[in-house]
């Protein structure tokens, strides 16, 4: 900004100047998780449901693709992307409560909303892939 | 805090006529979704197969309807009012006017084909 005094006090973070910190990454993750299953989830979860409601035939075709290399890849995509959301909307929950703004414990929280998503996938399609044979 | 009244405050209500409402059902939908999003995994990964009999048969009874319906309604409520700040930030005039539009078609017409598949299965017509 033009003109403005030139002052040792600290400038309010900048637009382009920030560092990359555990807890803006979470908070952007949260975003754009909750919006990735708005507009991608939700579409897949209303095709297996109007699929089981029309028939065998459009069931089929929900399974094979479902089934599919492709299908188990956006599965397990979406699973973690629904885990990431749920993590760090239960760590926002708690925030809400006034707790976890002490930074160290809020930095931890952060991360562990990561370690909590990838853990609670990759044992929900261990279970997945040894129970349902695909 | 304003020159409002003790009672205005309260009531949370400023110049929007809408206060912490949107904020409040954010959360109580998320209490929601954390609840019905974890009874739906559990119950699809403890379902033996996944074929459409199978599916068909869990979602015929009542203790599976009627979590499923709550569910579309607690996700797709609580979706609209997240993208809805999405919108805000990001989208400007007539482009988030068309937006907020879309959004709200988006969810109504999903959640009712979800709420009307639910419903023909649970009473036995598929
Ligand atoms: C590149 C920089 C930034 C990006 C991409 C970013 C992104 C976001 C996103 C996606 C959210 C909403 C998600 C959430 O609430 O968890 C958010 C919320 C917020 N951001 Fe940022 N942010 C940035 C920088 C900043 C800076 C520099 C500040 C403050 C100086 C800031 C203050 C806030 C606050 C207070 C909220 C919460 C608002 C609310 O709860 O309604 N952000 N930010
Ligand atoms: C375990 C279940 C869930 C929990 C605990 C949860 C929690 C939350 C919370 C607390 C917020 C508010 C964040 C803020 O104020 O910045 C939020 C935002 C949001 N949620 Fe969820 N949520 C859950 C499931 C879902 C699902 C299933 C969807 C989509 C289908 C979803 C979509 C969204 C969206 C789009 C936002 C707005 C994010 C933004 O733009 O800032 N959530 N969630």
């Amino acid at each position: 900004m033009a003109g403005r005094p030139i002052s040792p006090r600290p400038l309010s973070p900048h637009m382009t100047i920030w560092k990359w910190r555990v807890h803006a990454v979470v908070s952007m993750t949260h975003r754009i998780t909750g919006n990735a299953m708005a507009m991608g989830a939700v579409v897949l979860f209303l095709w297996w449901l109007i699929a089981a409601a029309t028939g065998p035939e459009a069931y089929a075709l929900f399974l094979s693709v479902a089934t599919g290399w492709f299908g188990i890849l956006v599965g397990i995509g979406f699973t973690w992307v629904f885990y990431q959301h749920m993590a760090s909307g239960i760590r926002h929950l708690v925030m809400d409560t006034g707790q976890n703004f002490d930074l160290a414990a809020n930095r931890a929280s952060a991360f562990t909303t990561f370690i909590a998503s990838v853990v609670l996938t990759v044992a929900t399609w261990a279970i997945i892939f040894t129970t349902k044979g695909f | 805090m304003g020159a409002g009244t003790e009672l205005g405050r309260v009531r949370g209500l400023g110049s929007a006529k809408d206060g912490v409402h949107h904020w409040w059902l954010q959360r109580v939908t998320a209490v929601g979704n954390l609840v019905l999003m974890l009874w739906l995994i559990f119950s699809l990964v403890r379902l033996p197969s996944l074929d459409h009999a199978s599916v068909v048969l869990w979602l015929r009874q009542p203790v599976a309807a009627v979590p499923m319906l709550l569910l579309i309604v607690s996700v797709f409520w609580h979706f609209r009012l997240g993208v809805q700040v999405l919108l805000e930030d990001y989208s400007h005039g007539a482009a988030r006017v068309i937006g907020m539009l879309a959004l709200n078609f988006y969810v109504l017409a999903g959640a009712a084909a979800g709420v009307f598949a639910v419903l023909k299965i649970a009473l036995g017509a598929a």
